[in-house]
């Protein structure tokens, strides 16, 4: 592991020559581990009620938009639409609402959800490890926590209320979800939040003690950049591309194996741009709404953040292949979890 | 010089490398390797099969007359593995498997522990089981045991393209072990190839480098050339390297210096 120093050396220099170095190695090191193998996943919100105040995110509960929780023959439509798509890896998300997406409602909605699909991965409240064992038995490979910053002071002013207000139970989640079981660990931070760097070599030390702790997990990491939906911009630190990219190239230097996602809420120029340096997972098709694919008109939507890549599965996966990627929807095959 | 092919379990292949399908840019390519090496045995993850979608489906681009051998990919425990084994053969792609048990997502190294409780489960339930292994005597001697068609060794890490790092290790197991010796992971060039070769395995698995060569289909080639090369050279009888330069006796020469010269 790199110390804190070099980290902030590297990422601090901005000169095209260092960001093209950077940026070219790291575009070698994915080649080798990964191929042009992309792999897609769909985005799916089955309920934006939230019991946390965040005050970065559509979703909160303070913000007037309309609650909705789909039921399961509603759900079921969205999945034969992803499906429809050729989506075959599936990313449901829920607000942080123990009350009205408790774990039984998660674990149905996974296994109606492995009619459709060989990878089923959920980002919702953070839980216990006896919870992430029963969805797991119950068909979930995969779960997406995201730290957002890993400086505590800021993390208080940012999550006001709440179950996500916790950021000790919050920073242990991976952890937890590891000792379930669960094949498929991802973490991030909300680039912007705070200082970048700090932010940046804390998930690299908690990424590496995973790694020696639980090692045959999966591991996966993202990097989404704040923006705002219908309140005022929040960011205290700026990424800028150049940053970003960066930050892109070390994490593949620094965890080669690692994958590395990247959200709609990027530009599709730098999407496609990233996807040569660094990136080997992204979402297609996406729609942030609760309902978004098949239930509410676009009109009538409140998305969690606003999309900047629009293009449909079936562009994506055109340009892909133009670009000499090989689009995987297949990474895993469902089989019976059990410990 | 004649050569007695390569059999595994009770069936014959003419050609001794053997292709990996992962990290192509595309399924041509992947194609196109394919019928350039005139590999008759290739591996496909059942994880990367999508028996749904025609176009995707890796096994569209596969020959028909190609051995499918289905690697256990993703499986951390050999009950996973037997899972992966028993859903493959239910979804069509044969009773050939590949066991991959990996527990280890940094440095994919395979737990030989577990690879051998599942060679014990899948052999006796009719499988024809190639156990990818670390190479290891007693790991070697228990596959064995259980049933295993092969033993398949890795050289170096897995993706790494640096060759037979392993090489010591995989000639005890060459010299001991009566089934077909693989050589698999790590091989990066034709050349590693034709030394795994030399030394007496029996054939030679290798994937990343070519999927993610410039042009697949040519080094795919170049190593089917090489594999055939480094077996020649085997049968041959190749003279073994010497360490240091050996035209006089310098410890032992004094014992003729009194001797008549002829």
């Amino acid at each position: 592991m790199m110390t804190f120093q070099q980290i902030k050396n590297i990422l601090n220099d901005k000169s095209p020559k260092s960001v093209e170095e950077l940026a070219y190695r790291a575009a070698q090191t994915t080649r080798q581990y990964f191929g042009r193998a992309i792999s897609l996943y769909g985005p799916l919100y089955l309920s934006n009620f939230c019991s946390s105040h965040c005050t970065y995110c559509g979703f909160n509960s303070h913000n007037k938009i309309q609650r909705m929780k789909l039921e399961p023959e509603e759900y079921r439509r969205e999945m034969q639409f992803l499906h429809t798509q050729g989506i075959r890896n599936i990313l449901m998300l829920t607000g942080e609402s123990y009350k009205h997406t408790p774990v039984s409602y998660l674990k149905e909605s996974a296994l109606i959800a492995s009619e459709y699909f060989q990878g089923i991965a959920l980002e919702v409240c953070p839980m216990e490890t006896s919870e992430y064992k029963e969805l797991f038995a119950a068909g979930v490979d995969g779960i997406t926590v995201y730290q957002e910053t890993y400086d505590r002071a800021r993390y208080a002013q940012v999550h006001l209320s709440g179950y996500k207000k916790d950021y000790d139970f919050r920073c242990a989640t991976p952890l937890r979800a590891a000792q379930a079981g669960m094949r498929q660990v991802s973490l991030g931070i909300l680039l912007g939040l705070s200082d970048v760097v700090n932010d940046v070599y804390a998930l690299y030390q908690q990424l590496s003690e995973l790694e020696k702790s639980f090692p045959g997990v999966e591991y996966g990491v993202s990097f989404p950049r704040l923006r705002t939906v219908k309140t005022a911009s929040l960011a205290t630190c700026d990424v800028d591309d150049v940053q970003f990219v960066k930050i892109i190239a070390l994490t593949r230097l620094l965890f080669p194996r690692v994958a590395i996602s990247l959200s709609t809420r990027e530009a599709p120029k730098l999407r496609d741009h990233l996807l040569e340096i660094g990136i080997t997972r992204i979402s297609a098709g996406s729609n942030t709404s609760v309902g978004g694919y098949t239930l509410l008109e676009e009109k009538a939507q409140d998305p969690q953040f606003d999309i900047k890549d629009d293009r449909s599965v079936n562009q994506i996966v055109q340009l892909l292949k133009a670009k000499n990627f090989d689009p995987v929807f297949t990474d895993w095959r469902h089989i019976e979890n059990s410990l | 010089m004649t050569d007695t092919p390569l059999v595994i379990a009770g069936k014959t292949f003419t050609s001794r490398f053997l292709l990996g399908t992962g990290k192509f840019k595309n399924k041509k390519d992947l194609s196109d390797s394919i019928i350039a090496c005139g590999s008759q045995l290739v591996t496909v993850a059942l994880r990367r099969i999508d028996l749904e979608r025609h176009q995707e489906n890796i096994l569209e681009h596969i020959p028909s007359h190609i051995t499918l051998l289905t690697n256990t990919s993703g499986a951390r425990n050999a009950q996973e593995a037997v899972r992966i084994a028993r859903l493959a053969k239910a979804s069509g792609c044969g009773n050939w498997v590949k066991i991959e048990v990996i527990n280890d997502s940094k440095y994919l190294l395979p737990d030989n522990h577990e690879t051998i409780k599942a060679t014990e489960i899948l052999a006796a339930e009719g499988f024809v089981v190639l156990p990818y292994i670390s190479p290891d005597l007693y790991t070697a001697r228990a596959l064995v045991k259980a049933g295993a068609a092969t033993v398949m060794p890795l050289g170096s890490f897995i993706g790494s393209n640096q060759g037979l790092k392993t090489k010591e290790f995989i000639q005890v197991l060459i010299n001991e072990i009566d089934l077909p010796i693989i050589v698999d992971a790590g091989i990066g060039a034709p050349s590693q190839a034709a030394e795994a070769m030399e030394m007496g395995a029996d054939a030679v698995l290798a994937n990343t480098a070519v999927a993610t060569a410039q042009n697949s289909a040519v080094l795919a080639r170049a190593f089917a050339l090489a594999v055939e090369a480094g077996r020649m050279a085997y049968l041959s009888g190749l003279p073994p390297q010497q360490g240091i330069a050996n035209a006089s006796s310098p410890l032992t020469g004094f014992l003729y210096d009194d001797l008549p010269a002829n």
